[in-house]
């Protein structure tokens, strides 16, 4: 008996919809056989991991506020994802972005108006964007895979906030620790619900979730990109600047990426410090892909991801397993998905031996 | 006093640049086969915490980076069957090995924080390996050795024999491979493993070597300056090899500036200077190239054979 | 030919499905040796299923293969090769960035050092008076160069049967002759050859026997001299030939499309820099542009249609205006539509719908995009116009691109071009690996538009689609455009001689030696 793939006419509407579900339940069995295997409680870790931030209620809130920024990114990043354009640094961009808008922050310690604010978000944004140029430029301009480049800024960017948190933005009062100021009242922003932990982030990724959507159904850019990646020389053809592509995905991706560094800095630490970079920006890879790319899909994929990061802390106090541990369901969970891919594309074939009549 | 101070830089650029060297002759392989897998820094880490676990449970270095190889390889599969089999993306799936390499490693390696074993250092005598100048030469653990080795030995490989010639073949037109009767996919199974098996070794320097010990995450993103390596080196083995000598300089700037505090611009300058000249070198190099024609024409390309 | 030997191949009904297609339909042939044996029959007719399965590259589901009385099963290329079956494709299996004997090295099963096997192919070389430098790397070569790689590799395993597909798609007639002597010579020493073409001319000279296939089934076996192309033809299609209606007596306006001087650099290791070209294309005229693959006529089509921009605005004028600047979005709205070569993935993207793909193309013209939104029932209804007027076989315009066959698809793809009306339209290989009625159905669309009073360039690489349909025509060589030649006032062998640059045969051949050799 011999398994192969077939390939189908048509890719089946059917796998694209199926294949994530499988891929969270397959992700649920074979992470409790691997938990098992190596000596902690396979069912109960998976238990805490996907279940308790679900059925315990004052959990929702963490969820939420996990959910938000995954979701912001991982709606930038499909863009880029869909033209075949990948930025891997998103987390160098998320630091970037927190950096540049906590810098308004310093410089105005004395402005008493919400306008900080504003100009803070943009800053963010802006901040973003830039540190997504440098692959863009490098891309655009001399051929260079934005894989790497983008990847290795986020060392770059790392090192940057230990330079600046350590030294120039050091809080004079913080007893020595590396991190910046608090930022002041006119500096932070509120929760979205008063008096509850949802965070302002929230509303940007459901109104966000929506541009999203509208856009790559409906508008020419959308179009744009899903040629671009599709068929890069179809899309020369059809008029679309191949340039203009890979700098409009990688600044949009990089603004987003920096629009939720600095609404995590800004309404969740009022502050950074060394604990601000936190695998968002790669986690919400894998949102961008459990999500189909489909703007709504990515919502659903960014709350079922912040389930797993809830989860693993939960794990970690209740089953004593390293909250990283989180990271290994996230990498099932995506290769299983990317394999479930082939199923939407082929068909599985079950053939038994060539026949003895054939084969003379 | 001078000389002793180069000396001992070099031998510490011979020995930082290892990991970087070991890992990228792997992945030279891989990518001449057509595949690119991002994945180095993970099975890094998975070979660092197994050499580390093997290593302190038999008090047998070579057990050590046996598993460790074993183990780079195996987590290489997983990545093998996703996209050979599959004919899932490579950059993705890739990346989804590195994110699994991180967490599995750290769930590893729970049990071994805080542990040290005996550094698998230079198996020369005394005499030799210590002493002031000899040391360059003989002063090394057998892994440093052991990388040299590697380089050369794949470069006459893929340069000298026919299997070489046939997997740079797969690398550069799949299809013509395929139809001359040739198992892209075999080979390429064969390749990823290889490289695997390369990143899994060079993890363990990371935990028997340099610091005899096992630290979440402790390969430090050595495995994407590894990747960016064997693009500075247009896909040469021997250019690979001066490469990671030029990487290893960078570092052990880096290592000298925190060590003696004379510090005329901030240490995380010096820590972020490796990542800052990969990327100068990468545009230049793509800039000098018109076409970047020294890839593997298929680098990156899914291949499903249609019989 | 003795018939005491048993035959070197005789295939009894051979069939082989695939999913929705029964490719090979009993298909029964039989080769004696020393025979040339011409495998005929149009695209899809399930020629290269049939060879596919001799070299060992498929199973057939039923049948036999009897090979020198034998029946045998052909597991893989490797056995083929072992019994003394060799293949030269259509498509090159080579690898540019190695050299010529590492490419043939590979193609062997035997090992053998590279030394021997040089020594090797110069005998080969020798014996059939080819010409090839084993150490050139193959990205250098001329594509009747690669073929030599090709042939050489499948005539160092003295194979008893050689099975050439396609072999004079990418030849200057004058290379189709020397290619006719080597395999004459060949078959000479006993060795059968299987050659496959949809040629007629090419088969009536070389061919004693012809196998005609249509639709997976043998529809008769004869001997070609002995019947008109016309005749055959008919054979291969199941119907009678259609001429195109080309109106009598036509008349042509004022230039309507010229390029002067049109210069671009080679882009990338394996392109061609096109050099002063120049011609002028007026309302009404059909040009034709003739020349072997890969003289620069993909590069020519990119700069026509605005993918690259000329150095110059003025290298290319439209109506008089200067449009070499102006990308495709810009050159389609000045009237310009260009259709290149490669359907899937440059001409139409396999994986969208038929809506999505006139979206590529046809939104500046027809208007399908507001305010940056795209209007799906304009777009949509664009297509199912395309599909309706060009008589495209789908379900509608919501079917992938990509489930087309390749002869609808390219009628979809000239379609949605043609139904812009276009000022100047620039078509390249209009009707290449499409099934002989769309072709016509092509052909005819194509001076139906330029009847109505559109400018257009047809580059092909077929010289009698060329003639056939050009008022004009050109000859494109190594980047290099000849002058403008009316059709009718030349001759076949000007143009194949122009095809394979402007010096005599011989004179071409010592230059092409010294090339060889300067390298």
């Amino acid at each position: 008996m011999r398994i192969r793939f077939e390939k189908r006419p048509e890719p089946s509407k059917f796998m694209q919809a199926i294949t994530p579900i499988a891929a969270i339940a397959l992700t649920m069995i074979i992470g409790a056989l691997l938990f098992d295997a190596l000596g902690y409680d396979g069912q109960r870790t998976i238990k805490e991991f996907f279940l308790t931030p679900i059925l315990a209620s004052y959990k929702w809130q963490d969820v939420a506020t996990k959910a938000a920024p995954l979701i912001i990114i991982a709606l930038g990043l499909s863009l880029g994802n869909q033209a075949k354009i990948w930025n891997i640094g998103a987390e160098g961009q998320y630091i970037v972005g927190a950096l540049a808008g906590a810098g308004v922050a310093y410089l105005t310690p004395a402005v008493e108006s919400h306008i900080i604010l504003v100009l803070m978000l943009i800053a963010g944004v802006a901040g973003g964007a830039v540190w997504a140029a440098i692959p863009a430029f490098l891309r655009a301009r001399f051929r260079v895979s934005e894989v790497l480049t983008s990847l290795m800024l986020v060392y770059v960017a790392l090192q940057l906030m230990g330079w600046l948190i350590n030294g120039p933005w050091k809080d004079p009062q913080g007893h020595n620790f590396p991190q910046t100021a608090a930022f002041n009242d006119w500096q932070i922003l509120p929760r979205a619900i008063p008096g509850t932990y949802i965070p302002p982030g929230l509303v940007f990724a459901i109104v966000l979730t929506g541009i999203f959507w509208v856009v790559i159904k409906r508008s020419i850019y959308g179009f744009d990109v899903r040629v671009s990646g599709a068929a890069p020389h179809a899309a020369r053809y059809g008029g679309f600047d191949s340039a203009r592509t890979i700098w409009s995905t990688l600044l949009i991706s990089g603004g987003m990426a920096g629009l939720a560094g600095i609404l995590e800095a800004t309404s969740q630490l009022g502050q950074i410090n060394l604990g601000f970079p936190s695998g968002y920006g790669f986690t919400a890879i894998i949102a961008s892909f459990l999500g189909r790319l489909n703007p709504i899909g990515i919502f659903i994929a960014g709350f079922v991801l912040a389930i797993t990061s809830v989860g693993g802390q939960v794990a970690q106090t209740a089953v004593h397993v390293p909250s990283s541990a989180g990271g290994i369901f996230q990498a099932l969970m995506l290769f299983l998905i990317l394999a479930g891919d082939v199923l939407v594309r082929y068909r599985l074939r079950i053939q038994r031996a060539a026949k003895a009549g054939a084969s003379v | 006093m001078t000389l002793d101070l180069i000396i001992s830089a070099l031998v510490t650029v011979v020995g930082i640049s290892t990991p970087i060297l070991l890992a990228a002759t792997g992945e030279l392989v891989v990518e001449k086969s057509g595949v690119l897998n991002l994945g180095v820094e993970g099975m890094m880490l998975i070979g660092a915490v197994t050499g580390f676990a093997v290593t302190f449970t038999t008090f047998n270095p070579y057990l050590g980076v046996l598993a460790a190889a074993a183990a780079g390889a195996a987590s290489s599969m997983v990545f093998a069957v996703l996209v050979l089999t599959f004919g899932a993306n490579q950059v993705a799936t890739g990346l989804a090995l590195a994110i699994l390499g991180i967490g599995l490693s750290t769930l590893i390696g729970a049990g071994f924080v805080g542990i040290i074993v005996i550094p698998f250092s230079s198996i020369f005598p005394d005499f030799l390996a210590r002493d002031p100048i000899w040391r360059l030469v003989f002063g090394h653990s057998p892994l440093v050795y052991f990388a040299l080795f590697m380089v050369f030995a794949t470069y006459w490989f893929l340069n000298s024999t026919r299997a070489g010639l046939v997997l740079r073949a797969v690398g550069e037109n799949d299809a013509s491979a395929h139809s001359i009767g040739y198992s892209v996919i075999g080979i390429r199974y064969a390749a990823i493993g290889f490289g695997g098996a390369m990143a899994g070794v060079a993890g363990s320097y990371f935990s028997m070597v340099i610091t005899p010990m096992w630290a979440e995450q402790m390969t430090a993103g050595r495995g994407w300056i590894a990747l960016a390596l064997v693009v500075f080196a247009g896909w040469k083995p021997i250019r690979l090899w001066l490469g990671a000598y030029f990487f290893g300089i960078l570092m052990t700037l880096e290592l000298y500036a925190k060590a003696s505090g004379f510090s005329f611009l901030p240490s995380q300058f010096w820590a972020s200077m490796p990542y800052l000249m990969a990327i100068f070198v990468l545009a230049v190099i793509s800039a000098r190239e018109r076409t970047g024609s020294e890839a593997p024409a298929c680098l990156g390309k899914p291949f499903m054979p249609t019989d | 030919m003795a018939n005491l030997e048993p035959l070197r191949l005789e295939l009894k009904g051979i069939t082989k499905r695939f999913p929705g297609v029964l490719a090979n339909d009993h298909v029964s042939v039989q080769i004696g040796a020393g025979e040339i044996h011409a495998l005929l029959g149009e695209n899809g007719a399930g020629k290269s299923t049939l060879v596919k399965m001799i070299y060992g590259i498929m199973q057939p589901d039923a049948g036999e293969i009897i090979w020198n009385g034998e029946a045998m099963r052909i597991a893989s290329p490797k056995a083929a090769r072992k019994l003394g079956i060799g293949m030269v494709f259509q498509h090159f299996s080579l690898f540019d960035a190695l050299t010529v004997l590492e490419n043939i090295a590979l193609g062997l099963d035997a090992k053998i050092s590279q030394r021997d096997l040089e020594v090797e192919i110069r005998r080969v070389l020798d014996q059939y008076g080819l010409n090839l430098d084993p150490q050139r790397v193959v990205s250098t070569l001329s594509v009747g160069e690669r073929q030599r790689i090709e042939i050489v590799r499948a005539l160092l395993l003295n194979p008893k049967l050689l099975i050439m597909d396609e072999p004079t798609s990418v030849l200057t007639p004058q290379e189709v002759e020397q290619l006719f002597e080597t395999l004459r010579k060949l078959a000479a020493t006993g060795c059968s050859i299987l050659y496959i073409s949809h040629k007629l001319h090419e088969i009536v000279a070389l061919c004693e026997t012809a196998t005609i296939l249509r639709g997976g089934k043998v529809v008769t076996t004869c001997d070609p001299r002995t019947k008109t192309s016309r005749a055959m033809a008919e054979l291969m299609i199941g119907g009678s030939l259609k001429e195109i209606a080309k109106g009598e007596g036509r008349s042509f306006g004022a230039a309507k499309f010229e390029v002067r001087n049109l210069s671009m650099a080679k882009r990338g290791d394996f392109g061609m820099a096109l050099e002063k070209i120049s011609f002028a294309v007026r309302a009404g005229e059909i040009f034709g542009i003739a020349g072997v693959a890969g003289n620069g006529q993909n590069e020519l089509l990119e700069v026509l249609g605005g993918e690259f921009l000329a150095p110059d605005a003025s290298a290319i004028r439209l109506n008089g205006a200067d449009i070499g600047q102006l990308g495709p979005s810009a050159r389609r709205m000045a009237g310009l539509c260009a259709v290149p070569e490669e359907r899937n993935g440059h001409a139409a993207v396999g994986e969208f719908n038929l809506t999505d793909n006139v979206v590529l193309t046809a939104r500046q013209r027809r208007g399908f995009v507001l305010r940056g939104f795209v209007d799906g029932r304009k777009s949509s209804a664009f297509a199912s116009l395309v599909i309706s007027t060009f008589k495209v076989k789908a379900q509608g315009p919501r079917d992938l691109a990509g489930s087309l066959s390749g002869g609808n698809l390219q009628k979809f793809i000239m379609g949605r071009e043609i139904l812009q009306a276009p000022d100047v339209l620039i078509v390249s290989q209009p009707t290449w690996g499409v099934d002989a009625g769309a072709a016509s159905a092509i052909r005819q669309a194509l001076v139906d538009l330029a009847a109505r009073g559109s400018a257009i360039v047809v580059i092909s690489q077929d010289l009698d689609e060329l003639l056939e349909l050009s008022d004009s025509l050109a000859v494109i060589n190594l980047g290099h455009l000849s002058d403008m030649m009316k059709v009718g006032e030349i001759s076949i062998d000007e143009i194949g001689l122009l095809m394979g640059g402007v010096h005599g045969s011989a004179q071409a051949q010592v230059l092409e030696a010294q090339h060889a050799h300067s390298l």
